[in-house]
């Protein structure tokens, strides 16, 4: 997801945008478009609702992208990932980047067998088909499906009452499946921390879908507020917010992401844009991390906030680029970059909070335990 | 009568104290509260100081003095359970109480019919 999008004037609906309305969402512009921010429920009660059973989010708002079954060999000239490596049925998390190692987008990109399917961010989505069209030849943009995430430990159940085989998948397991007779495309994977599926299908049908996933039991929508709180928890970033040009995918804390083939002294090392930063960076570590962050006491520390090498005084070493209240931690919990030496966790930092100083010491990501079903 | 303040506060007045808490829109807008942060007592405040602090799961909201005055009480119910400001606004989930030199200064605050007309 990203931060940033155009202002409001040319907002687009999702297809479900009139199911929003009926739910009583509380709609909000963001990266181009008309999105729920919650629903009756409000953002608390509907993430305490996802950790605990299912919430059903729509995220149309992003950009699907089709690409040929030959494209790995190009999509690994644009993304330090080994995808020449990755299995038909199976997705992976990773990042173009730019000449000087800075993250121009993060994405999945799965092999379904026949093709490649890409999901990007909503607020980098032109940028993205433009960079991919100058790389790869076959570049189509799926413009008219709606992707839907269902997600939590009450997702599996719900959806295989809709007739999806979906049990025998594990995280990061994509397949094409009917879903009440949809054809769909639906990835064991997320952006909460929790189990559940991502589920791409034509938008004409997402209505009905949705209508059906809400009826199951433990189904609750959800909007873009506990989506945030979720995926900070989940120590997730968000482009435009956690990563942009500005920072490496090393220094992100993706080095993870970055598979042993791409590496120095791996098969295909290199061969992406930026690659001397980062390899150097994989070797030697970086001059700065991304690293999770707990303010004392109950008050949340939001992006932007300084942060310093001490709880009190100290100097300036970074900012925070994303805060909340954590609902399942019931505490605040924010990440933000500082110098690697100061980005183990138990390290007693700072962080400017209206005019005063919090003290903030730094924690492991994810905050909360991941639900993903690996085995 | 109860006044309000365009950044939607309400105010009860009653022997030179004012009652001061946020409406229902405002609660309403601001969604589950997690956290708030009161004045000290005995704090002398001038009009529009921040002398409050919200968050709620999304964003941070101040609470500005709408009068000058001292703060003679808090509602320390709410900093234990934020949430109260969502279920009871205008009641239990008031802010604190301050303490006015004039009361005639109320009458430049909103009625309920002009606040009203403000947050349609």
């Amino acid at each position: 997801m990203s931060a940033t999008g155009p202002g409001a004037g040319a907002l687009s609906r999702t297809p479900l945008h009139d199911l929003h309305l009926e739910l009583g969402a509380r709609m909000v512009p963001f990266a181009g478009h008309e999105l729920p921010l919650h629903y009756r429920a409000g953002v608390l009660k509907e993430h305490l609702h996802c950790r605990a059973a299912a919430a059903l989010f729509d995220v149309s708002h992003m950009g699907q992208v089709m690409l040929p079954a030959d494209a790995a060999e190009g999509l690994e000239a644009l993304i330090p990932a080994d995808l020449i490596g990755l299995a038909a049925g199976r997705q992976r998390y990773g990042v173009f980047t730019d000449a000087q190692g800075g993250i121009l987008d993060d994405l999945m990109a799965a092999n379904l067998g026949d093709g490649w399917f890409l999901v990007v961010n909503a607020a980098r989505r032109a940028d993205d088909l433009a960079h991919l069209a100058a790389h790869l030849a076959g570049v189509r943009p799926l413009d008219d499906r709606a992707l839907l995430a269902l997600q939590g430990p009450a997702a599996e159940a719900a959806l295989a009452g809709l007739g999806a085989p979906v049990a025998q998948m594990r995280f990061m397991d994509i397949r094409r499946m009917d879903l009440a007779g949809v054809p769909a495309i639906v990835a064991r994977s997320g952006y909460t921390g929790e189990d559940g599926f991502e589920i791409s299908l034509p938008a004409a049908e997402a209505e009905a879908v949705a209508r059906r996933l809400l009826a199951a039991p433990g189904v609750m929508p959800a909007g873009l507020g506990a989506r945030d709180s979720l995926r900070i928890e989940a120590g997730l970033c968000l482009y435009g917010a956690d990563i942009d040009t500005t920072t490496s995918p090393v220094e992100a804390g993706l080095a993870w992401s970055i598979g042993r083939a791409r590496r120095r002294g791996g098969p295909r090392a290199g061969g992406f844009p930026g690659a001397e930063r980062i390899l150097a960076e994989l070797e030697s570590g970086p001059a700065r991390l991304r690293a999770g962050l707990r303010p004392e006491g109950r008050a949340p520390v939001r992006a932007g906030a300084a942060l310093f090498d001490a709880p009190e005084g100290g100097a300036e070493v970074g900012r925070v680029t994303s805060g909340t209240f954590g609902p399942s931690l019931d505490a605040p919990c924010a990440m933000g970059y500082v110098p690697a030496a100061l980005a183990r966790p138990g390290t007693a930092l700072g962080a400017e909070l209206r005019g005063r100083r919090v003290r903030v010491t730094v924690a492991p990501l994810p905050f909360v335990k991941p639900g993903y079903k690996r085995a | 009568m109860t006044r309000y303040t365009e950044d939607h506060e309400w105010l009860e007045e009653e022997d030179g104290i004012v009652t001061v808490g946020i409406t229902a829109h405002a609660a309403e807008q601001l969604g589950d509260i997690v956290f708030i942060e009161l004045p000290a007592v005995g704090a002398e405040v001038k009009k529009g100081d921040q002398v409050a602090t919200i968050e709620s799961v999304k964003a941070a909201s101040d609470i500005l003095a709408p009068l000058d005055g001292e703060i003679v009480e808090i509602n320390e119910t709410i900093v234990e359970n934020p949430a109260l400001v969502n279920e009871d606004p205008t009641g239990e989930g008031w802010f604190f109480r301050m303490k006015i030199e004039d009361p005639a200064l109320l009458e430049e605050f909103l009625d309920e019919d002009a606040y009203r007309e403000l947050t349609e």
